[in-house]
């Protein structure tokens, strides 16, 4: 597996900062004061058991959920206080990869790429909106698959055309929800790969939410561990697994490291 | 924490939902009349709406012609009253039946197929990709739906009663022999304009209700795939009982006008 290749990261240039991160639906308390940051061309994968709160963080970071307190500022905007065409101008410039793709099922896979593109650039004509098709389907290596419909496409194919729907729009910032998520190992280290392959070649910076260790030591320079709402640590795969605490330990223990 | 005011859940969820329904409405109103208008889907949506019905709509006009007919010669009949069958079809169809019948015909295949759609798309998170790629989903989604089914649902209506008369003719011509043109003027001797007026304010108001409680239903489906079921039955039931209520207050207003 082609593993991600270290670059120096400057620690002042913060893509994403959160602080004081709270939120909660009805009584249930999900995130609890959550800080963190994410630096300019570094990939961070956030770990956690299911349930708490891994999908939320990303959801807030994207404006698709408002938080109850905390400041969150993406690119130099605060997410929360943003107008909707801002938070659209915003949303362009990061690519969002859900965990079940979300891909459109009444359009075939040329539909799904352009219409993004289509929506956003309305000057482009049609050769241009080919030959961006074209460049994201090379980069996820599914040239062949333009004309399918999602419904005839595997696990990790729909994973890798909705990262190309979200490349196609050159996005600054990456957010992977569970991009290995029921997918068998090796297809899983080919997305591993295809993460690494595009922070790389579009220069992107990234938020890896998994639950999955191969992934996450795979595929980020850092890892941030949340666990009852808060992150517990965050830091290198030996710094946060070089530890006593039990909780760790016992994810630790139950994942398989390649 | 619940307010203390709060007498009973159900009736509180019953209010809110209200409140729900009419900032979606509101919502409508405010998006519908913004750029961009998405021409190219509403036309989709139009030939959706049309095509999908259109079948059902010319079978049922017809059988609904040829039964009423059937059913009001003996009792015209027995008052030597058969030359003002024609008549009588004409009120009744392009007055009542026509409207009423392709408006929950429409309801029960459009709005549940719309309600199904969005809810489906609501609970794989397409909805959610969408406003994360900086595509506004309810101007895409529902404006085009509801305007679709606002300008169809008249077109449809006066097509079924057409197909209403001629099975009426046909029935009428085997029984005595009689021209096409004379049918259809009996017919129309008694069809007022302020009729023809009411007949088209109606379907418009019923293809707006099965649009926008498709649409409601749908994009606010929740609890996965069984979530869908219960968006488009809910979809179907809902707009129904919305057409008759409609159709009684629709009625009323034209006889005060009258």
């Amino acid at each position: 597996m082609k593993k991600l290749k270290q670059r120096s990261i400057n620690k002042e240039d913060s893509v994403i900062s959160i602080s004081g991160l709270y939120k909660s639906f009805g009584d249930l308390e999900v995130l609890k004061g959550i800080d963190f940051k994410l630096f300019k061309g570094e990939n961070v994968a956030v770990l956690g058991k299911s349930g708490t709160g891994k999908s939320v963080l990303i959801k807030i970071i994207v404006g698709l959920l408002k938080p109850d307190r905390g400041e969150v500022v993406v690119l130099g905007h605060h997410v929360d206080q943003l107008e909707s065409k801002e938070l659209n101008a915003l949303r362009i410039r990061i690519g969002f990869s859900f965990q079940n793709s979300a891909l459109y099922d009444s359009m075939n896979v040329y539909q799904n790429l352009a219409f993004p593109l289509t929506m956003n650039r309305k000057n482009l004509n049609k050769k241009e909106v080919d030959e961006a098709v074209e460049e994201v389907l090379e980069a996820v290596g599914l040239t062949d698959k333009l004309k399918q419909m999602p419904s005839d496409l595997s696990g990790g194919q729909r994973k890798r055309i909705g990262i190309a729907r979200t490349l196609i729009l050159k996005p600054e910032i990456m957010l992977y929800d569970e991009p290995t998520s029921g997918l068998d190992p090796i297809t899983s280290a080919e997305i591993i790969e295809l993460i690494n392959e595009v922070q790389q070649k579009y220069n992107t910076s990234s938020v890896i939410i998994t639950h999955d260790l191969t992934c996450a030591k795979n595929s980020s320079n850092r890892l941030a561990m949340l666990l009852e709402g808060k992150f517990l640590k965050v830091g290198t795969f030996d710094e946060v697994f070089d530890t006593n605490d039990e909780q760790v330990k016992a994810f630790f223990d139950y994942n398989f490291i390649q | 924490m619940r307010n203390k005011y709060t007498f009973s859940k159900g009736v509180d969820e019953y209010f809110s939902g209200i409140h729900k329904a009419y900032l979606f409405t509101a919502l409508f109103f405010r998006e519908a009349f913004k750029k961009p208008f998405h021409l190219r889907e509403v036309i989709n949506q139009c030939f959706e709406v049309g095509l999908k019905s259109l079948a059902l709509i010319s079978l049922t006009g017809f059988i609904v012609g040829i039964v009423f007919t059937k059913q009001s010669r003996p009792s015209l009949e027995d008052f030597g009253a058969t030359s003002w069958l024609p008549s009588l079809i004409g009120i009744a169809i392009i007055k009542a039946l026509g409207p009423l019948v392709t408006a929950l015909i429409c309801a029960g295949k459009v709005g549940s197929s719309i309600g199904a759609e969005l809810g489906s798309m609501r609970v794989t998170e397409q909805i959610d990709a969408m406003e994360v790629s900086a595509i506004n989903p309810f101007k895409y989604l529902v404006v085009t739906r509801v305007i679709a089914t606002t300008l169809t649902i008249p077109v449809l209506a006066l097509y079924c009663s057409f197909v209403a008369l001629y099975g009426s003719y046909l029935n009428v011509h085997a029984e005595e022999t009689s021209s096409m043109i004379s049918f259809y003027q009996s017919a129309f001797k008694t069809i007022s304009f302020l009729d023809i007026t009411t007949s088209v304010v109606k379907t418009l108001v019923y293809g707006f209700t099965i649009g926008i409680v498709g649409c409601y239903k749908g994009y606010h489906a929740t609890q996965g795939t069984r979530g869908v079921g219960k968006a488009a039955n809910q979809a179907v039931v809902l707009a129904m009982f919305l057409i008759f209520i409609e159709e009684v207050i629709i009625v009323q207003i034209a006889n005060w006008i009258r």
